[in-house]
């Protein structure tokens, strides 16, 4: 076991496929000769030269599409967009060719690709540049989508995204690419599509993903001190989404508060709240609770940007609602 | 002249080409017709009168190594290529039989086997992918060529800059050609387009770039054959402005009220079939009876594919979930 | 702070009541637990326990009228406090004031000025009539409503501790019966002819429950004639040794009950994706208290003889004539009888009682001639039963089934201890 950043955790799941498989490369802005806008890529130029790891013009619909044509090809390109603020420039190539290349050729063509790059909230960083996105991705049958959290998570998601055949966006955090945590020596998988349960609990459950995780997991240490065993989901995959474990759970504990740091309206958060109503309907002591972002553009600033974002006592509050300690 | 230049070649080539053309023109006539009767539905694009472009392409490049990409007028590529008239009227007709087993429909037609990769109905989506695929021929050192049709409406899109600028900083061997039937849709060029020759613009990326009369097939292969060896060579892209015109409409729906009769009638006169056939019967190639003959045998392989699509069956309920995951 | 007293369900069905008598005079002080008013609901006369502090400042439905839960009956707050706003918004709401007694503490203020036509229409629009209209639900959590079912127990006797008091999981968990309590007071019906007669609370639960019943269960009926014979003897010789009378519907109850347990098929309720078999036989038997029919229930019938049986049925009967149930004691019957025998009735059908899944129609024991097994006529007690079912739970076969077993049982009481 070595305790690494994700970041850290990410770069050795790029080496290792590419050392793994020569078809695999990576290309984006930055991810060259300067090492990665957020150190991703740091080094790798250096092990597998210009051939491999290719800086690429400010062009995302571009060099977006440019993989996709080398993925319906025969290669198993990592396009790595800076933000996905920035991907927004590439959707079509990403929602209209690498999803939906399988369907429109009846089966003749698979585009295995990852799209990945950092996605959500960051700070004081105003609208543009931070918002959770992945409400638009996951809408979309073709691709399939990962969010992980901790740096065994993003190692596991990351080496099995690149072997998928299927188109995977790989949603990452700015906030998160420094935090730690154990990662075995030695090659790992994490399956696509299987959710994690971080911590058990009876008495309510909390479902989330990406960044907020550690949030999730503070306000069930708070919810501990008040009596209330909380049990943490995190769904690492958001598309396909492990609707048993989320069920396993609230029909364990009866109660269920969905955690999502994107907007309220059509969200990973409602659609996962409104599967648990309609699946676990007669299981429910309370309404599902979700814990969203504020249905607003992020302000730049700190306070007003805090107060939009999930937090802990947030979490907290609707907890106590769906328990009726409130 | 035209006599002299048609004599370089054998009557066997000439023929192929011949019989491509006639089929193409068949096959889009019986297809208006079953559009008519409703058995094709949704977005139709039809060919006729632009088959010397895909016909003198298609002739001069390496199918077991290079690639074609095209819009979603699709079908001529499509025949051009070898495709079984079958299998490209049974997806018209959405039949299980049909090449994308009826879930492609005439935008989407694709055939791996031919390295023929769509079919794309977003104006100029399928640039960057073409460049994604002459990347991934190169990085594989196959020695392949993209060859890349789009049209005069395709070219205000920003993905063709980007494409453009990416394949000459890469040094990619993709043929960008633009089939120039003068209208975007009901636009004509020159009311949306800063220069009328686009062949210009490769300036702009330093690369080669030509006019070519696209109503004459045989100055269409002779072009390509060149630019293809070149791009194979020294890897690099260029841009061909290849000059054609459409008979028809944008597609099924568009009466083509913003052109003349008169305009049409002088590119009739151009017409590239009766222009090879002039040629051919002039240096004894052909006989009035072989054309007619010839012309016979592709009404009726354009009849047959109709009776094979009806025939066919309609794809089961049960794959609507397929072909979109792997 | 005034605010409203509010028109509350006593009983589960209750959607409806109509004060009998104020126990409490404007003026006078209220404890949380006093019995304010005594209310006529659907089945009974209740108590209406106040669950708020203060005052009595305004009696605002007078004894004799009705209101629908959720409606405005009074209002409490601090001694000497304003009332004029808060009975405008009630009278903007179109809910009848009664005139204010004369207390010498309230008074309507002189510069008071009656809402316009405008607002009042606004009030109306605004939350009232939501908040009226969401007082007739039973708020529960899917799981509570669950638990509830599986445990037998009616929801509308639990009190909720979630918001807005419902009633969640741990509320269904920690619930035990407590003993009822409830005054009893008998309620004089009206007399005269040619009259247009109101539509009680209990008459309207009666006629919305069995059109429902007959509507949505297929009934289909069997029909048997029975000699009792047998039963009469019994039923003399035990009297013999007895002070108190055991009553022939305890026989029936008996019987039944012991032919149920050997049919559970019977006993049993429709519950839309599931049929429920009850475990516990209880038998409710109905009684006309006088304004409409009731049916108290002998809990239990599967495992008590016939004295103990008639004694709870005694206390029952008692009790409903004095409109004095128990919300406990009439609802959820397992199986329910309807003997029209003591009005000289010979034969009827009768409609099914939800949650149950039939109903046994008893008629008058007559004296009828019956060929015996070697053919000769001789003059028998004969009693006509008809069982009503519902199609969805039982069939034909499982009707006839028990039915036969009724009647070989009554012709041969001995067949009970088979």
């Amino acid at each position: 076991m070595a305790d690494i950043a994700i970041r850290d955790a990410l770069r050795q799941a790029l080496e290792e496929e590419m050392n793994r498989d020569e078809r695999v490369f990576i290309m984006g802005e930055e991810v060259g000769e300067y090492n990665g806008a957020y150190k991703v890529t740091r080094g790798l130029l250096d092990t597998f030269g210009p051939r491999r790891v290719l800086d690429t013009p400010i062009a995302e619909l571009g060099f977006t599409g440019l993989g996709v044509g080398a993925a319906i090809a025969g290669l198993r390109p990592v396009v790595e967009w800076m933000t996905f603020n920035f991907a927004l420039l590439a959707l079509d190539q990403v929602i209209n060719n690498a999803a939906k290349m399988r369907h429109m050729s009846g089966g003749q063509l698979s585009c295995p690709i990852v799209f990945r790059g950092p996605n959500g909230p960051a700070e004081f960083l105003s609208s543009q540049h931070s918002q959770a996105l992945q409400s638009l991705l996951v809408h979309v049958p073709g691709l399939k989508v990962v969010a992980p959290a901790t740096p065994y998570d993003a190692k596991g998601l990351l080496k099995s995204a690149i072997r998928d055949d299927n188109p995977v966006v790989m949603l990452e955090s700015e906030m998160a690419y420094a935090w730690t945590g154990d990662v075995p020596e030695g090659e790992y998988l994490v399956p696509i599509g299987k959710a994690d349960v971080k911590r058990e609990g009876k008495d309510v459950t909390l479902i989330v993903h990406s960044k907020p995780l550690r949030l999730a997991l503070e306000a069930a240490e708070q919810l501990a001190a008040m009596d209330i065993d909380a049990e943490v989901v995190d769904l690492r995959s958001l598309r396909p989404l492990d609707e048993e474990t989320i069920y396993r759970s609230v029909r364990k504990t009866n109660r269920a508060v969905v955690i999502d740091e994107a907007w309220p309206m059509a969200s990973v958060g409602s659609h996962v709240a409104w599967l648990i109503s309609h699946n676990c309907f007669d299981e429910l002591d309370a309404q599902v609770e979700l814990v969203c972002s504020e249905d607003v553009p992020m302000p730049y600033n700190h306070t007003l940007e805090l107060a939009v974002q999930p937090s802990v006592e947030k979490v907290i509050r609707a907890v106590r609602k769906v328990c009726y300690t409130e | 002249m035209a006599g002299t230049k048609a004599k370089q070649y054998d009557k066997t080539f000439l023929l192929d080409l011949l019989t491509d053309m006639l089929k193409i023109r068949r096959f889009e006539e019986k297809a208006a017709q079953m559009y008519g009767l409703k058995k094709i539905g949704g977005f139709c694009h039809l060919y006729n009168g632009q088959e010397a472009v895909a016909v003198g392409s298609v002739a001069a490049v390496d199918l077991k190594r290079d690639h074609v990409l095209t819009s979603y007028r699709d079908h001529g590529h499509a025949l051009a290529v070898g495709m079984d008239p079958n299998v490209v009227m049974a997806e018209l007709f959405g039949k299980l039989t049909g090449c994308s087993r009826g879930k492609g429909g005439s935008m989407h037609l694709f055939d791996v086997e031919r390295n023929f990769l769509g079919g794309n109905g977003i104006v100029g989506a399928q640039i960057p992918i073409a460049t994604g695929v002459a990347f991934a021929s190169k990085y594989r050192g196959t020695g392949g060529v993209a060859l890349c049709f789009f049209g005069d409406g395709a070219i205000h899109q920003g993905a063709f800059h980007e494409s453009l600028n990416l394949a000459a900083v890469w040094g990619l061997p993709v043929i960008y050609l633009v089939e120039n039937n003068h209208f975007g849709m009901g636009t004509a060029v020159k009311r949306v387009s800063s220069v009328e020759d686009f062949s210009v613009k490769a300036a702009g990326y330093d690369i080669p770039g030509r006019a070519v009369n696209g109503m004459d097939v045989l100055t269409v292969y002779e072009e390509l054959s060149e630019v293809v060896e070149q791009a194979r060579t020294d890897s690099r892209p260029c841009l061909l402005d290849v000059k054609t015109y459409r008979y028809k409409g944008h597609s099924m729906s568009d009466p083509a009220k913003y052109r003349t009769r008169q305009e049409l009638e002088k590119y009739k006169e151009q017409d590239p079939i009766l222009l090879l056939k002039a040629r051919m019967l002039e240096n004894g190639h052909l006989t009035e009876q072989e054309f007619k003959k010839l012309d016979d045998e592709m009404k009726h392989v354009a009849q047959a594919a109709v009776e094979f699509a009806e025939q066919s069956a309609e794809p089961p309920l049960e794959s609507i979930y397929e072909d979109v995951y792997t | 702070m005034a605010e409203r007293i509010l028109m509350t369900a006593l009983s589960p069905t209750m959607e409806e009541g109509s004060i009998v008598s104020w126990k409490k005079s404007e003026g006078d002080a209220v404890a949380s637990g006093d019995i304010l008013c005594e209310v006529e609901t659907d089945k009974a006369t209740m108590d209406y326990e106040s669950t708020q502090e203060g005052v009595l400042l305004r009696i605002v439905l007078p004894e004799g009228r009705s209101a629908t839960v959720g409606q405005t009956i009074g209002i409490i707050g601090d001694q000497g406090e304003d009332v004029n706003g808060l009975l405008a918004e009630v009278e903007a709401e179109g809910e009848r004031v009664a005139p204010g007694a004369d207390t010498g503490e309230t008074s309507v203020s002189a510069g008071h000025e009656a809402p316009t036509p405008a607002a009042r229409s606004a009030e109306a629009d605004s939350g009232g009539r939501a908040e009226s209209g969401a007082a007739h639900i039973i708020k529960a959590s899917p799981l509570a409503r669950k638990l509830a079912q599986q445990k037998n127990i009616d929801l509308a006797s639990i009190k909720g501790s979630g918001p807005d008091g419902r009633i969640v999981k741990r509320d269904v968990e920690q619930f035990s019966p407590g003993p009822a309590t409830a005054a009893p007071t008998a309620v004089a019906g009206p007399a005269g002819q040619d009259r247009t007669i109101a539509v009680s609370g209990r008459r309207a639960v009666i006629a919305r429950r069995l059109s429902q019943s007959k509507f949505e269960a297929p009934h289909y009926y069997v029909r048997d004639s029975v000699n009792v014979e047998a039963v009469i003897a019994a039923r003399s010789m035990l009297n013999k040794q007895l002070p108190q009378k055991v009553g022939f519907n305890a026989f029936i109850i008996k019987f039944v009950a012991e032919a149920l347990k050997r049919h559970p098929g019977i006993n049993a309720s429709w519950q839309e994706n599931t049929i429920v078999q009850f475990g516990r036989i209880d038998i409710g038997l109905a009684v006309d208290a006088g304004n409409g029919l009731i049916t108290p229930i002998v809990r239990n019938c599967g495992n008590r003889g016939v004295v103990d049986i008639d004694a709870e049925l005694k206390r029952l009967i008692d009790k409903a004539q004095l409109n004095a149930l128990t919300p406990e004691e009439y609802t959820g019957a397992t199986f329910t009888i309807s003997n029209l025998g003591s009005f000289g009735v010979e034969e009827f059908t009768a409609i099914i009682n939800p949650p149950g899944a039939a109903i046994l129609a008893v008629g008058e024991t007559r004296p009828t001639p019956v060929a015996d097994h070697n053919g000769e006529l001789a003059v028998r007690p004969v009693m006509k039963i008809t069982l009503s079912s519902d199609h969805r739970v039982i069939d034909g076969a499982a009707a006839a089934g028990f039915m036969h077993e009724l009647k070989l049982m009554m012709e041969n009481p001995a067949r009970v201890l088979y």
